[in-house]
């Protein structure tokens, strides 16, 4: 039998495995641009054009392309010229992480006339978790965005992202995009059991799998605890997580690891593994878990930091400021009720995973281990490895490529650990790459709340007493728990002025699938319950909502206290909230979109507002460095990651700005334990606030050394001296910075800049969000009419990429507002593992949002700027909420607010 | 054409990978004949089968070659649907003048959760085969009298109406080995004037509720086909010019409580309402008139 395909013009005849998919065919003969989103058809990151007509690669059986050609991305430009589409998305900016786009783009080119005309249905398979899909629209449409700053000019302006040509032509290289010669894959086997010792483990027939070379389980695994989670301080999350552990806590806990000289192999091993298991009580709801009696899931000493493990209590608060019954005894109205958030994937488009290899260490000549992952935190992952191997740091370097998406979910160590464990067994490189199934069950997601809101004002509106009262289900790991729970009741209190507060907030263990980060870290959680509340509670008293917050809201200036006392290294350097506010008002006063509602409908208008410190607390840490190479042009060097959060866009933009040049005359090099000294990492909305920081020291330092070396060299004052995009102008006479290089190194001077920022004292930035809607009474479908919103970032770094993370977080959040749910069944076993049974917004579900940023200036963040990547998502839910109470006259406590439930609650209410 | 469990049947921890088909040692052309195996599933559009992990499959049997004519209009009027004719082929397709129907075809494609480019690959067959309350095809065919020819591994032939050929979530009326050869919508239904209704939780979603009426073209009696809302197909058949009292109470008669679908893509209750609902709007546009007797046909 002979089998001949032609992609992109290349013929080949190796004949693909009886059943191959398209998509792992494609890849295997390295047409890397034809990425995995999900493997079941629904995402359309995989998309190729068979024969001229699109198909998801990942559905195509490969034998069927015989005698076929097939274009991936990479044969879309031809002669060395983009595809006009491809400079379209170019031109608008139509992506944010990129691992969408090449499936975006061969839909798009295969589009006709009608099908233009119609993108909803056009793009109903093609998913983007990044940018909510205006950028996109504006691709297709050929609108243009960027712009060419003049030298020095950069910040403030719109520069596109430095990786756009490669996203576009399928060249960018995501984790899994590299050729590793001697690979051998890992699979998983994951607990069918919710809570389960195991008794015995046999893994002979897996080890009599052709191609198998291992299999690893809890016996291999070291004895040590530690958390999945990464922090700067590793003490902020409990040591409750082993490798692979003889006790499995949820359905999805792994069981142990084959390695095998191709997947199929590895996932036959993982078949033939059989386990004894004797089954242990089982606890999934959180309330019940924190009971006396009930299954303790980590039967735990004092050094794993649980709270109380007897109780499943993983981290607690409790405070009190004033007395709040006094407050609620001097309330002329007092409002109290229970919110519900569901569980919520991240469902970044790359799956987790690594690929473990070895290297020499070129400044050891030792053979050291190399992790590339898809990871926010490549710095501390490296740390946590050292840690837990017992290997010193300059044995371990960990790099990120580019990260398709990340959210909060990739500031956790999921694949590393095992993946390393193997090949440091084996001496072989070693690939994980999670499944979009394993993704739902097998990684982390948001975590559930349960809030009560208990609020009380006098009749002017003046509030009284705030007291929450928090359960947050951390699921059957501790990672990020206490965190989450202690972020989640800070800024959405103190955000409020009232003389009685009180918190009591829980973190608890449960058997169900772990929670960890996400955009937000618990505040957009407690956000939907006490914008809710207050909403509910100004209605009580006739009072405008918005005039009630306006009456409530802490000025510039004042401080946000709680009862767990005020964070000494917060403050407001700068102030948008009123301006937010005024977003609002605006919006509502010049607005006639109530028209657009269908006849019959019910119509409502609804907003909420929140506040977000720019850096998490405890320090965050960035070094970067900046130097002038030899070709005159220059180099940064930063740890932080690039997963479409756009922070290398802007640390160009910064480096422009303080060197007087232009954003490509500079390279960037980052996401590598090699490049600094060491990063955080890239979460708490640190990129442009604390990286950036970092960069712009490091580059005002260059721009010293510059000047200064140039005053001597060129014998000028200083005075007279000025950086130029490609010289200093030395009194009126050019130097090019290609000598002055040539003349430092000829006195062995190296023109190196460096910067570091700790991430402290932090500022405070505000986001408003209004909706108006309408609802069809008799079917509960809901239709946004209009869409504003307001974002304090400061000043602005790069307009239409903080236009765009803006729209990003508002379609994830809504995501969460109208319909994505992890469902789990009574064994706490994931049931909604594929994206047709968990919806993401697709283009069709996300409006256009009016963007509108705050004129301010942050005293403290680098040239004024505040952090707008996470705090988009947090007022959304209860604005839609507030909006639908207008509407409807209902209050929904429980998102999301699906079409069935919102009729359900009608229908009762009429009967 | 696949007897496999469909999709919402697999448990999520049922296997290890996803993407290829690790397990499948052999791809082999149907026309090659030979005996029925365990393990063996006919490969259709493979939409659904590489979606899914399917850890017992060991052969693929490719129909792709078998080189059936899509779409055939008979001497009688009637049209046959092969098995294999793609979502994209029957959407494409230039339908007679005279077929009222005809829109009902573009509205069934449009009805798919997935995207227009599965069409290019998904089939007419595959779709019925697996069985889904929300399968758009199932509804299609099932609505326009549609019959299934049925064929055993041994040659023989069966035929089967669409509407009792599913008959539950994911369960339909195939024997090992056989497989769906095609389906013959009669000239008569083609002829029908239709109304299509569809009701999902999301915007362009996967369908909660989809009905559709048809008024024959000879006597103008009025049949109302349920699904999505329900396990199976349902059809409630009514005389000419029912009244909305004869429809409601057909509803309320011919769908028993249990029937109605219960999974993430809706709440049985508001299913139900949807079907009223939808099931007195397709009344108006088809059929508003003198009070008739309702009468539940077929499907049972």
């Amino acid at each position: 039998m002979s089998f001949s395909l032609r992609v992109n013009g290349q013929d080949t005849d190796a004949e693909p495995r009886p059943g191959q998919c398209l998509r792992t065919y494609l890849r295997e003969r390295g047409w890397f641009g034809v990425k995995k989103g999900c493997d079941a058809g629904d995402c359309g990151a995989c998309t190729v054009q068979v024969d001229g007509a699109p198909v998801h690669s990942c559905l195509y059986p490969a034998a069927r392309a015989d005698g076929r050609a097939v274009t991936t991305v990479e044969g879309l430009a031809r002669g060395g010229e983009l595809h006009p589409m491809q400079q379209r998305f170019l031109d608008a900016q139509g992506f944010q992480c990129g691992f969408c786009t090449a499936g975006f783009l061969m839909t798009t080119t295969a589009l006709d006339e009608e099908q233009l005309d119609d993108l909803p249905r056009a793009l109903k398979g093609n998913l983007c978790r990044c940018t909510g899909y205006r950028a996109i629209e504006d691709a297709i449409r050929g609108v243009k965005h960027t712009e060419e700053p003049d030298a020095g000019q950069a910040v403030g302006r719109s520069p596109g992202a430095p990786a756009g040509p490669q996203v576009v032509t399928g060249t960018a290289r995501y984790t899994f995009d590299v050729d590793v010669p001697g690979l051998l894959h890992m699979k998983l086997l994951r607990s069918p059991h919710p809570h389960a010792r195991i008794v015995a483990i046999d893994t002979s027939a897996a080890l009599r799998v052709p191609g198998v070379h291992a299999v690893f389980t809890h016996h291999d695994a070291p004895e040590r605890l530690y958390s999945s989670a990464r922090h700067e301080h590793p003490t902020e999350d409990p040591d409750d997580t082993r490798v692979l552990d003889d006790v499995v806590r949820f359905v999805g806990q792994r069981v142990a690891a084959v390695v095998a000289d191709s997947e199929g192999a590895a996932e036959e091993g993982c078949r033939r593994i059989v386990v004894g298991y004797e089954l242990l009580p089982y606890v999934i709801d959180p309330e019940l878990a924190m009971q006396d009696g009930a299954p303790v899931i980590h039967p735990k000493g004092p050094e794993s930091r649980i709270f109380r493990p007897e109780n499943n209590v993983c981290g607690e608060v409790h405070g009190e400021m004033g007395s709040v019954e006094q407050g609620f005894a001097e309330a002329a109205e007092v409002y109290e009720e229970t919110f519900r958030t569901q569980r919520v994937q991240h469902a970044s488009l790359e799956t987790h995973g690594c690929l473990v290899s070895f290297e020499e260490n070129e400044e050891t000549g030792e053979e050291r281990i190399v992790v590339r992952s898809s990871t926010q935190v490549p710095f501390l992952t490296r740390r946590a490895l050292c840690a837990l191997y017992d290997l010193p740091m300059d044995k371990v370097r960990v790099v990120a490529g580019r990260v398709g998406g990340g959210f909060g979910g990739k500031q956790e160590m999921l694949t590393e650990d095992i993946a390393v464990l193997a090949a440091l067994r084996l001496h072989r490189p070693v690939k994980l790459e999670f499944t979009r199934a394993e993704q739902f069950y097998g990684a982390t997601t948001r975590h559930p709340f349960t809030i009560t809101v208990k609020v009380g004002a006098k009749a002017d509106g003046t509030l009284t007493a705030l007291q929450f009262r928090v359960v947050a289900n951390t699921g059957a790991y501790g990672n990020h728990g206490p965190a989450v729970m202690f972020h989640s009741v800070g800024e959405s209190m103190g955000v409020y002025r009232a003389p009685h507060k009180k918190v009591e907030a829980y973190s608890v263990y449960t058997n169900c699938v772990p929670a960890g980060a996400f955009r937000g870290y618990g505040l957009g959680q407690v956000t939907f319950a006490v914008e809710s509340a207050l909403d509910e509670l100004a209605r009580r008293l006739g009072i405008d909502p918005l005039v009630f917050r306006e009456k409530n809201i802490i000025g510039p200036g004042e401080h946000m206290e709680g009862p767990g006392g005020e964070e000494e290294d917060l403050h407001i350097a700068s102030y948008g909230l009123d301006q937010c506010l005024q977003v609002v008002r605006n919006a509502l006063a010049e607005d006639r979109s109530a028209e657009l509602a269908p006849e019959g409908w019910l119509v409502g208008q609804g907003f909420a507002m929140s506040a977000i410190a720019t850096g998490p607390p405890g320090g965050h840490f960035a070094d970067a460095t900046v130097k002038l190479l030899e070709d005159g042009t220059y180099d940064i060097a930063v740890g932080t990651a690039e997963f479409g959060n756009g922070t290398t866009t802007v640390h160009k933009q910064i480096t422009a700005g303080a060197l007087g040049t232009t954003v490509d005359r500079i390279a960037i090099r980052q996401s590598d334990t090699d490049v600094v000294r060491h990063d955080t990492g890239a979460f708490g909305s640190a990129g442009t606030v604390v990286a950036g920081k970092a960069v712009m020291k490091a580059a005002n330092a260059l721009a010293e050394q510059i000047l200064s070396f140039a005053a001597e060299y060129a014998r000028t004052p200083r005075s007279q001296l000025r950086l130029t995009a490609d010289s200093v102008e030395c009194d009126g006479r050019l130097v090019s910075l290609k000598e002055l290089f040539e003349a430092a190194a000829g006195r062995g001077v190296e023109l190196f800049g460096e910067g570091h920022w700790g991430g402290s004292p932090r500022s405070v930035a505000f986001n408003s969000q209004w909706f108006r809607i309408a609802v069809d009474p008799d079917t509960g479908e809901i239709r946004i009419l209009r869409s504003v919103h307001g974002a304090d970032a400061g000043r602005v770094m790069n307009p239409l990429q903080c236009r765009g993370q803006v729209e990003g977080g508002v379609a994830q959040a809504l995501g969460a507002t109208l319909f994505e749910r992890v469902l789990v069944d009574e064994r706490g076993e994931v049931t909604t593992a594929a994206f047709r049974r968990y919806r993401l917004p697709a283009y069709a579900d996300v409006p256009r949002t009016e963007v509108h940023f705050s004129e301010t200036s942050d005293a403290i963040g680098p040239l004024g700027a505040k952090s707008m990547s996470e705090s988009p998502f947090n007022p959304v839910a209860p604005a839609f909420a507030n909006a639908l109470r207008d509407a409807t006259g209902i209050r929904f406590t429980e998102a999301p607010f699906l079409r069935d439930h919102v009729w359900q609650a009608l229908a009762r209410r009429r009967s | 054409m696949v007897c496999e469990p469909t999709r919402e049947e697999l448990a999520p921890l049922a296997s290890i990978g996803d993407m290829d088909l690790n397990t499948v040692t052999e791809i082999r052309d149907a026309r090659r004949g030979g005996t029925w195996q365990p393990g063996d599933a006919w490969l259709g559009g493979g939409t659904y089968l590489f979606s899914e992990p399917q850890p017992h499959i060991r052969r693929l049997i490719d129909l792709g070659r078998m080189g059936w004519e899509p779409l055939t209009v008979t001497p009688d009027g009637d049209l046959e649907i092969a098995a294999t004719c793609t979502v994209a082929q029957l959407s494409r397709f230039a339908k007679p003048a005279g077929w009222r129907a005809a829109p009902l075809f573009e509205q069934c494609c449009r009805a798919f959760l997935a995207s227009w480019k599965i069409w290019n690959m998904a089939t007419v067959g595959g779709n019925l085969c697996n069985g889904l309350p929300a399968g758009p095809m199932i509804s299609l065919t099932a609505a326009l009298d549609g019959v299934c020819l049925l064929r055993a591994p041994s040659g023989e032939l069966r035929r089967v109406r669409v509407a009792d050929f599913v008959t539950g979530a994911g369960a339909k009326d195939l024997r090992p080995g056989e497989l769906v050869r095609s389906i013959t919508l009669p000239a008569r239904a083609l002829a029908s004037r239709t109304a299509f209704r569809q009701g999902s939780l999301y915007g362009l979603g996967r369908s909660g509720a989809l009905l559709i009426g048809t008024l024959d073209p000879v006597d103008d009696s009025l049949t109302i086909t349920v699904t999505a809302a329900t396990v199976r197909p349902i059809r409630l058949w009514f005389p000419p010019g029912p009244n909305a009292a004869a429809v409601a109470e057909a509803v309320r008669d011919g769908i028993r409580p249990d029937e109605y679908f219960d999974d993430i893509h809706g709440l049985p209750a508001w299913r139900r309402h949807m079907t009223f609902r939808f099931a007195e709007e397709i009344r108006r546009e088809l059929a508003d008139g003198p009070v008739g007797e309702p009468t539940e046909e077929t499907g049972r």
